[in-house]
C-alpha cells in the first residue's frame, strides 16, 4: 500500500506520520508542498504542524499551495485523504470537509490525551475496528469545530461525524469537550467518507513504552481495510 | 490604488479573544463597554487604477482567501 505525506513549510508532524505509516506496512513518500504532482497513492496524509506560521487563518495558506490542487482532484475522484490537526485545518480551508476550526474556547493551547468515541464505522477508516473508544493525543490552539446550523444538519443527516470527544466509557458530554467544539466533534468526513479530518494525533500513539497503542490499532486496521 | 478591507466575525460566532479584551478593559476601569469583537484590517496596494475594477478584484480576494465566509464577513471600506 502506498501513501504520501505532504510537507508544508511549518509542518512538524510529517516525520512522525512517516514513521507510523511505515511501521504498519505503508510504502510512504514525503511530498513537498510546491510539487505539482502527487505520486501514485492509496492514502494521502496532511500532517500536523503550523503551516505558514498559522498566518491569516490556520491552514488557509497551505490550502492554496501547488500540491493541494492535485490533492483536491485526488479526493474528488474518491482517493483517501486524511488530515490530522493542522492537516484538518487545511482540509476545512480547502473545502474538502465542511466547517471551520476556531480558537479554543478558553484560549489555551491544549496538549493532552483524550478519549474519542467512534461515531461511524461504515467507512474505510474505522471499519472492523473492535473498540468503540480510542485514546489519542491532542495538541492544538485552534481545534474548536464550528459550522452553521444548516451545515450541522447536513453533517448529521449524512453521518459525517467521525469521532467525538468523550470519557473513557464513551460518554459524550460537555465536560469532556476540551476546546468548545460543536457537539464534541473531534473529526469529520466528507459526504463520501473518503476524506477524514481530525484534531487528534493517532501517529503519537504507536509505542507501548512512550504513549499508548490505540494509534497502532488504528493504522493496522486502516492498512487492512485499504488492501 | 489602495483598497482597504475589514474582516469581522459573524454575529453568531464566538470570539474568545474579544471576550478577554473586554474583560481586560473592564479591569482597567473602562466599565461602560458592552462587547468587544476582534477583526482584521487589510490594505491592498494594487496596480489597478480603475476603482470599480480594483474593488471587484479585492472582493474576489476576500471570497477566495482573505475571509472564511463560514464565520467571517468582509467589507471594502475605502479605495483610492
Amino acid at each position: 500500500m502506498k501513501s504520501s505525506v505532504i510537507t508544508f513549510p511549518g509542518s512538524n508532524c510529517d516525520r512522525d506520520m512517516d514513521v507510523a505509516l511505515k511501521k504498519f506496512g505503508f510504502k510512504n513518500k514525503m511530498v513537498w508542498h510546491d510539487d505539482a504532482e502527487l505520486p501514485k497513492s492509496d492514502l494521502v496524509v496532511l500532517p500536523g504542524g503550523f503551516s505558514y506560521g498559522d498566518y491569516l487563518r490556520c491552514g488557509s495558506m497551505a490550502s492554496k499551495s501547488k500540491i493541494m490542487k492535485s490533492v483536491i482532484n485526488f479526493a474528488n475522484s474518491g482517493g483517501m485523504v486524511m488530515g490530522i490537526c493542522n492537516g484538518f485545518q487545511i482540509l476545512v480551508e480547502s473545502g474538502l470537509v465542511p466547517g471551520v476550526l476556531l480558537r479554543n474556547k478558553y484560549l489555551e493551547f491544549i496538549c493532552k490525551n483524550v478519549f474519542l468515541k467512534i461515531n461511524n464505522k461504515k467507512n474505510t477508516y474505522f471499519k472492523n475496528i473492535n473498540n468503540d473508544v480510542l485514546e489519542f493525543h491532542i495538541a492544538h490552539n485552534e481545534g474548536n469545530y464550528f459550522c452553521t446550523k444548516d451545515q450541522l444538519k447536513e453533517i448529521e443527516d449524512n453521518e459525517q461525524i467521525a469521532i467525538n470527544y468523550c470519557n473513557k466509557e464513551g460518554k459524550i458530554e460537555n465536560q469532556f469537550n476540551p476546546n468548545g467544539s460543536i457537539k464534541n466533534i473531534a473529526g469529520i468526513f466528507n459526504k463520501e467518507k473518503n476524506v477524514l479530518g481530525m484534531m487528534p494525533h493517532p501517529e503519537r500513539m504507536i509505542d507501548p513504552y512512550l504513549s499508548g497503542e490505540d494509534g497502532s490499532l488504528f493504522f493496522n486496521n486502516l492498512i487492512n481495510n485499504i488492501k | 490604488m489602495k483598497v482597504s478591507v475589514i474582516i469581522t466575525l459573524k454575529k453568531d460566532v464566538l470570539d474568545p479573544q474579544g471576550k478577554i479584551i473586554h474583560q481586560t478593559l473592564d479591569g482597567m476601569g473602562f466599565n461602560d463597554v458592552n462587547e468587544v469583537r476582534q477583526g482584521k484590517y487589510f490594505e491592498i496596494d494594487t496596480k489597478e487604477n480603475d476603482q470599480k475594477k480594483a474593488k471587484d478584484k479585492v472582493e474576489e480576494m476576500c471570497k477566495k482567501l482573505l475571509a472564511n465566509l463560514v464565520i467571517e464577513n468582509y467589507k471594502i471600506i475605502d479605495a483610492q
